[in-house]
């Protein structure tokens, strides 16, 4: 065992811990995420609500794909699978179904859930595997310097898009929907304590949970956009978003100027893939 | 039973209860046949939505601790060369079978080809050896698919079956073991606990130990370039001692690896080096060239990858000539006039596809090639691997 993963690179006193440090690895710090970007903020609710849940943390397994959300899994102290870029949902339900026990979730971005793993998307929430699938959804390609992705607004620029992107993005809850997840909620990173909630109650549900997470992505996008720093872009969403659940998912399209619809869109028991099967854990149901 | 019957009889002896697949022809019976054998002991199949989603799926249910298997055809085994590569740098043991068609493309869905040979070897990007097996008929499909889950537990990666449609789909006796009679290597699972356990430290054998997801290792697996915790670490020091593992695992162990056979090669002046269904007319053409006086022995490749060198460079010193008939314009000939280095003339009878050499194919080629070998006149014995002979055109 290598001896700097004994070392205590907490800033903090050993009483100051915080309660999800555990949860990291510590000796993967510093990570690679911009100064303004949301993704922490995601990770930071996901921990939350994981001690909060109280859920054997040995049972729980996190998968990405690529791309800079894709890198949450690596900084977890917990069995965590970064995988191929668009594949992160196929190699879960593989996971999952050869340990039904296993409380897998799935964390990445837009364009790797999208546009590369859009079919794989569509069809896991068909199928209504047993995943909770956190997307952040920042309008672009950070990890690539800020390309047009399956999400970026109408108009937008991108490295890809210079005069303004000519394509209609996802409605992400939406196809989520329709596809036949369970579960369907979206927050921004300005909602931190309702995302922790949500992530919580998604983790005690059964079937595909969808989470989508608003991120500022301040470097590669909101820069390009006029948007303006984090805080800009945080205020842009403090302003623009309403709560509303319940609401009525073809009518909760992100324009960015007009208003965000957030909260839980979806919340509906249906038979999961495991249970059809007749291997799912005799776990703790809702 | 057919070929492709047989596979799936092979990898549930072996032990595998996870099959991830799509349908497509010729290797489609394969995934059918699990899907009826896998629910009732206690496995899971699951049909996915593309052969992306096939190779990903049996890459997780692996890490889940399952044995696990995919199959398909040529243009499913293109879309799983990227999670192949997965496969090889996380070091996940796993099967897949390619019931090989004539291509490119979608070419003759219903027709055999070995035109995915190289692909096997090289599809995915970046450095990296594979172990690539060659049943040649519904046997030797039952007992190389059990061979190629032990050899992935055993080297900890993705083992392939090239196999082909002639194969897949041809019916003959297979005699399945009893289960005691068997042997099936397991999974090696960590014999130290978590707190001192690190995911990629190589044993003894230079192969590292797997745990299984959920039972406490914590492990973090990357298609990153990574150091012996599991963790990317992007620097050419890294890059270099995880290529050079990865690598020398197969190379150091190819003599445990590499299976052939030779047949009649003591006193051949002329030896047919064939693998899969072409060890068929092969046979054949060896037996009416003896009837015919000419000394034809077989080399039968059983292991494609890792390439055979040993014995293809033991008989290219002594003997004179050898002809690689293979349904395709030149893949694993170019292996074995690689290894003869000049000792010995390499010759290809290439088959674009659709139907598999006849034994008189063959025979023509050593008969025309052993009268060149043996003209003094003709000083550069060379290779003939590329000119055309419409001779042995179908």
């Amino acid at each position: 065992m290598s001896d700097d993963s004994k070392i205590n690179l907490s800033p903090f006193p050993a009483a100051n811990v915080n309660p999800i440090d555990h949860l990291l690895r510590a000796d993967r710090m510093p990570h690679i995420w911009c100064p303004g970007c949301g993704i922490g903020t995601v990770l930071k609710a996901l921990l939350d609500a994981i001690v909060e849940s109280a859920l054997p943390e040995n049972d729980l397994a996190v998968v990405s794909g690529i791309g800079c959300t894709a890198r949450v899994p690596g900084y977890l102290r917990l069995d965590s699978f970064h995988t191929t870029h668009g594949r992160s949902l196929p190699y879960a339900t593989g996971l999952h179904l050869a340990n039904p026990r296993l409380k897998v979730m799935v964390v990445s971005g837009d364009g790797d859930l999208f546009a590369i793993g859009g079919n794989h998307f569509i069809h896991a929430a068909r199928r209504n595997v047993d995943l909770m699938v956190i997307c952040v959804n920042n309008f672009t390609y950070g990890m690539t310097g800020g390309q047009a992705g399956p999400t970026t607004p109408t108009g937008h620029k991108s490295t890809t898009t210079p005069a303004g992107n000519l394509e209609t993005p996802f409605n992400l809850p939406n196809l989520a929907a329709a596809a036949g997840a369970s579960y369907v909620a979206r927050w921004t990173t300005l909602h931190a304590r309702p995302l922790q909630a949500t992530i919580l109650e998604a983790l005690g549900r059964t079937g595909f949970r969808f989470v989508e997470v608003i991120a500022p992505c301040p470097t590669a996008y909101g820069r390009r956009n006029k948007m303006g720093e984090a805080v800009e872009m945080m205020k842009r969403f403090h302003e623009k978003s309403v709560i509303r659940h319940g609401a009525n998912t073809q009518e909760v399209d992100i324009d960015l100027d007009n208003e965000l619809v957030v909260g839980r869109f979806i919340d509906r028991p249906r038979p999961t893939l495991a249970e059809r099967l007749g291997i799912a854990a005799k776990a703790e149901k809702q | 039973m057919n070929g492709d019957t047989a596979c799936a009889e092979g990898a549930i002896a072996a032990g595998c209860r996870f099959f991830a697949g799509y349908p497509i022809t010729p290797a489609t019976e394969i995934a059918e046949r699990m899907a009826e054998r896998l629910p009732k002991i206690g496995g899971v199949f699951i049909q996915m939505e593309d052969e992306i989603a096939s190779m990903a799926a049996i890459l997780g249910a692996a890490w889940g601790g399952a044995k696990t298997m995919t199959s398909t055809s040529g243009p499913g085994f293109s879309l799983m060369m990227e999670n192949l590569g997965l496969g090889i740098v996380t070091e996940t043991p796993c099967v897949v079978v390619d019931v090989q068609r004539a291509g490119p493309s979608t070419g003759l869905p219903t027709a055999a080809g070995q035109g995915d040979m190289m692909q096997a070897r090289w599809g995915s990007h970046g450095p990296y050896e594979i172990i690539a097996l060659c049943p040649s008929s519904p046997q030797e499909l039952f007992d190389l698919t059990v061979r190629a889950f032990n050899l992935s537990e055993r080297f900890r990666l993705p083992v392939l079956v090239m196999t082909d449609e002639v194969v897949g789909h041809m019916s003959e006796k297979v005699v399945i073991p009893k289960v005691e009679d068997l042997v099936i290597t397991p999974r090696r699972a960590p014999t130290k606990p978590p707190e001192e356990f690190l995911l990629y430290q190589p044993g003894a054998d230079g192969i590292p130990e797997m745990p299984t997801a959920g039972t406490g290792y914590r492990v973090h697996v990357t298609g990153l370039t990574h150091d012996r915790r599991g963790y990317p670490v992007l620097t050419p020091e890294i890059q270099r001692e995880m290529v050079e593992r990865l690598v020398n695992k197969i190379r150091d162990n190819a003599d445990e690896i590499v299976e052939v056979e030779e047949r009649d090669t003591r006193d051949a002046e002329a030896v047919i080096v064939a693998y899969g269904i072409t060890v068929r007319p092969a046979l054949e053409a060896l037996a009416l060239a003896r009837r015919a006086g000419i000394r034809v022995g077989l080399l039968k490749l059983i292991t494609a990858w890792p390439f055979p060198e040993k014995a293809v460079r033991a008989l290219a010193a002594r003997v004179p000539l050898l002809v690689v008939p293979e349904i395709n314009y030149g893949q694993m000939s170019l292996e074995v006039e690689r290894c003869a280095a000049g000792q010995a003339k390499t010759v290809l009878i290439p088959y674009a596809g659709g139907r598999i050499h006849t034994p008189e194919m063959i025979l023509s080629v050593i008969r025309e090639q052993l009268a060149a070998v043996r003209d003094p006149s003709v000083k550069e014995k060379g290779t003939d691997l590329f000119s055309r002979r419409p001779d042995t055109r179908p």
